[in-house]
């Protein structure tokens, strides 16, 4: 369990990031942090894992307050797959890259090989095994990297931007991926400003704007209230503002996800047919 | 990354950012002739302090004063070395120490005015007055891409930092040699994605026809105004002095002094 307590974050050079964020982000539960560039995402769920420490309130993870304790033994609960995977690849192989965390953890190594083929498989990676990240592409670079921080299992994963760069078929294989996570009680975090992919994932939706959150609730109400979205300088779902276009057919407001926007179309349909 | 920080421009207006860069730089350089030419105690202090008034004329007292904390583990070595080496050498230990403060404030001084000049420079105000000293263009341009890309680096630096962390990375864990090895995972990261970028940086220069036209002109050019032949002045008649008293008026150290009025 995560618990913001009325957070500031001041950065060195005076921005102030955060201005009195409070969250609780139970076991288990699908987050999804939305908001425009630079409404301080990053720099909040940047607090999960204790690399950054509240100017002011406090933090806490499974009950202990991350400014009590190290980065590193945090991190052993709370992955962070970081936006951009240049940023974390280093090693001669995909292999190794993922063997990082794990020595660093401390883990056997007869344990680092066996969470290396799973990892490695879990994320379609295994033929790339023995060749450079830096020769993969920008999809599979990123693939890596999330494969580097699943293979120790952490109970908390943050992604931060993990849809960017990424085809459909990419996004729809991490969609089933999260899906999985949540199937075995993780606590997932995304970050992003991708509508059309939280629309489809339905999970719980907190929207940032200036340091502050302005909304909170099921993707559903959030995603389809026009007010709180134009605040965040979001555009709700396709789907969504169809519906929303079209007033004189009394359609549900709410509705983002596309299957059940048929559903109801269909049922319309049909009614007026009779 | 905080030595970075004091010497990261930030656009404001003062006398002194709107000195033509030139003469700021041939300023710094006669404080550092004159730094090196002294190795007593109480010039060094005057050289010190006659700076601070630049430092609130141009309004950056904060990221000077962040600077100065950035250097102060050097200085802090240098100080030890010179004491302990002093000390050893069989000089008293009011001498000794009365070196090793006057070659820290040297080094102070040092950074001091390099410090000004990087604060209230502008990268652009510098290509702009290297081209006009005469400088190939390419050259110019090289350099100036270079400073701006400091502060892109030093955040960069950062990021990969924290990603690395949250894999678990333990930058102080370890004896000294594996504390270098522990780098590893960020200096790479750090070189391949300057290298990525310098070579994206070339190929948009080309494809904007860099290099097209041999004789370039430029929107501004530097002019000396009247507060650059302010700082000439000031700046000769510092130098004068400075040379004046080291060829001709011995200088007391600051322990004869003391006796002296005791
Ligand atoms: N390392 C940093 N130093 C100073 N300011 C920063 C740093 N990182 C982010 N900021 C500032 O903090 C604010 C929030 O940034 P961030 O959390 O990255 O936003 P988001 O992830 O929502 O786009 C922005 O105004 C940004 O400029
Ligand atoms: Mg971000």
């Amino acid at each position: 369990m995560i618990e913001v307590e009325d957070v500031y974050f001041r950065y060195p050079n005076g921005v102030e990031a955060l201005k009195g964020v409070s969250l609780t982000i139970k076991n288990g539960e699908f987050v999804a942090i939305m908001g425009q560039n630079g409404a301080g995402k990053t720099t909040l769920v940047k607090h999960f894992n204790g690399l950054l420490k509240p100017t002011k309130g406090r933090v806490l993870v499974d009950e202990a307050e991350t400014t009590k304790v190290s980065v590193a033994t945090l991190a052993r609960k709370v992955g962070f797959v970081f936006q951009n995977p240049d940023h974390q690849l280093f090693c001669e192989t995909a292999e190794e890259e993922i063997a990082f965390a794990l020595k660093n953890f401390g883990f056997k190594e007869t344990i680092i090989k066996r969470r290396v083929q799973w990892a490695l498989n879990l994320l379609g990676l295994t033929q790339y095994k023995k060749i450079s990240p830096f020769m993969l592409s920008g999809g599979e670079r990123k693939r890596v990297a999330l494969a580097s921080v699943l293979a120790w299992n952490p109970k908390i994963l943050i992604l931060d931007e993990p849809t960017i760069g990424q085809d459909y078929q990419q996004k729809e294989k991490l969609r089933q991926f999260i899906l999985q996570m949540k199937t075995q009680r993780k606590t997932v975090i995304i970050v992003t400003h991708d509508v059309e992919f939280v629309a489809e994932c339905n999970p719980r939706v907190v929207l940032m704007r200036e340091g502050k959150i302005v909304a909170d609730g099921e993707a559903k109400e959030i995603l389809t209230n026009e007010e709180v979205l134009t605040q965040a300088s979001i555009v709700p779902p396709q789907i969504a503002q169809i519906f929303m276009q079209m007033p004189s057919l009394q359609l549900p407001k709410n509705i983002i996800d596309v299957y059940e926007a048929r559903e109801i179309l269909l049922k319309m349909l049909r009614s007026d047919a009779k | 990354m905080s030595v970075f920080d004091g010497l990261k421009f930030r656009r404001v207006y003062s006398p002194i950012h709107n000195l033509d860069p030139r003469i700021k730089f041939i300023y710094v350089l006669a404080i550092f002739v004159i730094a090196i030419i002294f190795w007593e105690l109480i010039p060094l202090i005057v050289l010190f302090i006659i700076q601070i008034p630049f430092v609130v004329l141009a309004g950056v007292k904060r990221e000077w004063l962040r600077s100065m904390r950035g250097g102060a583990f050097l200085a802090s070595i240098i100080f030890v070395t010179n004491f302990v080496v002093a000390y050893f050498a069989g000089r008293g230990l009011a001498e000794s120490l009365e070196n090793a403060i006057a070659l820290t404030l040297r080094f102070i001084v040092l950074i001091e005015s390099f410090s000004i000049f990087f604060l209230t420079t502008s990268p652009d105000h510098l290509g702009l007055a290297l081209e006009q000293t005469g400088m190939p263009y390419e050259f110019c341009f090289a350099f100036t891409t270079a400073v701006r890309f400091v502060p892109v680096l030093a955040e960069e630096a950062q990021t990969i930092m924290d990603a690395q962390k949250a894999r678990g990375l333990e930058l102080e864990r370890g004896n000294f040699l594996k504390r270098i090895r522990n780098y590893i995972p960020i200096l790479i990261p750090l070189i391949v994605s300057a290298i990525r970028r310098s070579l994206e940086l070339a190929e948009a220069m080309e494809s904007r026809a860099w290099g097209a036209t041999k004789k370039r002109t430029n929107l501004y050019v530097l002019k000396i105004h009247k507060n650059d032949f302010f700082l000439i002045v000031i700046t000769i008649g510092i130098l004068a002095t400075a040379i004046f008293i080291r060829l001709y008026v011995p200088i007391p150290s600051l322990n004869q002094l003391l006796k002296g009025i005791f």
